[in-house]
């Protein structure tokens, strides 16, 4: 009897392709360094798995299946290059363990280095979320490109660079000691929240792309705790993203309207993923450690407080915004201050708080001018509230959000 | 393995060579120089002089062309290496960001090529 069909061999290889590929990359790469010859290898493994798998059936260990096509293919390339001394270690490393032995056990996880290695401060910060997309969830460069309005080439060519700074630049690949472990930790971080980010702000209504990039973003962050479990932080950064993720239904209406938090419908909120985002931002907080992502999950978790019939408590937000202000003086969070500030203590207060501002820093700030136009529109100042409602319409990329605006204006 | 730190001055540093040793920012090489050597991780250095008595050399469909000055035409100019044994760009960028080069000009941090690749060039 013959249940297996091929196209359950090929979600198979997909299944199999998308959990273990960031472990694979990591193993085969972590002592040569080598990240285009680690995926290289790895994609020539998954086109023989394409060919064996439906004939043979899918192998009990799939991922030990693919690490074994993976290595072969790896040591045929070292082979192959030999000319070039520098390939004999590569090759003495990758024979090291027999395969036999990597068949039979467990391989070690590696992934966490390869985060490390993707948001090093010597590569480029731009690159950090692309890095990570391709390594660990092996995205490709024209997929990535898009999400990052890109060319193609232009990506292909700055993953390129990056890697051969990773492999020649002498990155390490390990865990940062403990001092330098905070701003190591943050830059990955910042990186798995840029690629929800790009799956947010690209979300018009019911874009297939931006939803799997907020849900990459996600998963990214989920195997990240795995790795260093009970990390208050990685938990923080997990709650806002759940927080967000659970209002995503109510962010545009049935016409693909825009919708402000404020006048979104809390029933429409997911309470399961509210729920989960309340349990890791409890247990981040239990750990007497606050960070800029605890603090920017509370802040949401303020919010969402409206799911279970609360109102919106501005005053604990003000005093949220204050603490993050401390840890991370970013635009964004100074203009989030004000709006808090404005709601809690009238928009006068809101005002004076945004006017403190360096005025040169906010000229291409879409948010300042969203918030600036709101609040000189509630004091009644309606010309420099128009002046600056062109600006945040001017500056606004999502066109949902620039037809909202346009109607605030009047 | 080996990095170069490479030491890019403004106009500004180069000036302050001419005020010798009573400038206090030469004090500040000499305890780094120092801190290198203690750390055993120094392997040579060296100094060059101004940009101004550079001179550049192309040789073009088999015309020699003499530039006066340096290469590039940017305010930072070369104006020293530094070689250093260390086990990872981390370290190098944690003595370049000590290096008294780093707080007024610029200093990069390249490793060296890899074995296989200079016995390409010397043989």
């Amino acid at each position: 009897m013959n249940g297996i069909t091929q196209e359950d061999t090929h979600r198979a290889i997909e299944r199999v392709a998308r959990e273990s590929y960031g472990r694979l990359v990591a193993y085969l790469s972590v002592h040569t360094h080598d990240l285009a010859s680690a995926e290289d290898a790895l994609s020539s493994a998954l086109v023989s798995a394409l060919t064996h798998w439906p004939e043979d059936g899918v192998p009990q260990n799939p991922e030990a299946w693919l690490m074994t096509a993976a290595r072969r293919s790896l040591i045929d390339v070292v082979r192959h290059q030999r000319v070039a001394k520098a390939s004999e270690p590569t090759l003495k490393l990758l024979e090291e363990d027999s395969m036999e032995t990597i068949v039979a056990a467990e391989f070690p996880d590696e992934r966490l280095k390869l985060l490390f290695v993707c948001a090093h401060p010597a590569i480029d910060s731009a690159m950090h979320t692309p890095l990570m997309l391709q390594t660990v969830l092996g995205l490709d460069a024209a997929r990535i490109a898009q999400a990052f309005l890109i060319a193609p080439k232009t990506m292909g060519q700055r993953l390129f660079r990056a890697k051969t700074k990773i492999r020649s630049g002498g990155i390490p690949f390990e865990i940062p000691r403990e001092r330098d472990l905070p701003e190591r930790l943050d830059a990955v971080l910042e990186a798995i929240y840029a690629a929800f980010g790009i799956g947010w702000d690209d979300m018009a209504g019911a874009d297939q792309r931006g939803r799997n990039l907020a849900e990459e973003a996600l998963w990214l962050a989920r195997a990240l705790l795995q790795l260093m479990p009970g990390e208050p932080e990685i938990q923080g950064l997990l709650a806002l993203m759940l927080h967000c993720e659970a209002r995503r239904p109510a962010r545009r209406g049935r016409d693909g309207r825009y919708i402000p938090l404020s006048e979104q419908d809390p029933k429409q909120w997911s309470l399961p993923l509210i729920e989960e985002a309340e349990q890791h931002l409890a247990e981040a907080f239990k750990q007497g450690r606050s960070g800029r992502f605890q603090l920017e999950a509370a802040i949401q978790s303020v919010h969402a407080e409206r799911a279970r019939g609360g109102r919106t408590d501005w005053r604990a937000i003000v005093l949220f915004y204050e603490q993050l202000l401390r840890v991370s003086p970013a635009l964004g969070t100074r203009a989030g201050y004000a709006a808090a500030v404005a709601e809690a203590n009238g928009p006068e207060a809101g005002l004076v708080v945004l006017e403190r501002i360096d005025p040169d820093t906010v000229s291409h700030y879409q948010p300042y001018w969203a918030v600036r136009a709101h609040l000189l529109q509630r004091l009644g100042k309606n010309r420099e509230a128009a002046d600056a409602y062109d600006r945040a319409i001017d500056l606004a990329e999502d066109p949902a959000v620039r037809e909202f605006l346009l109607q605030k204006r009047g | 393995m080996q990095f170069a730190l490479l030491i890019y001055h403004t106009p500004q540093e180069f000036d302050m060579r001419k005020n010798n040793y009573s400038n206090p920012h030469l004090g500040a090489w000499r305890a780094y120089y120092r801190a290198l050597v203690d750390a055993g991780v120094y392997v040579g250095a060296d100094a060059l002089e101004v940009p101004e008595t550079g001179t550049t050399v192309r040789l073009r469909d088999g015309k020699r062309r003499v530039q006066d000055g340096p290469y590039a035409d940017t305010k930072e100019q070369l104006a020293g290496f530094i070689i250093l044994e260390l086990p990872s760009v981390d370290a190098a960028l944690e003595w370049a960001s000590r290096c008294p080069g780093a707080s007024i000009g610029a200093v990069e941090v390249r490793p060296l090529a890899k074995e296989a690749l200079r016995r390409g060039f010397t043989g």
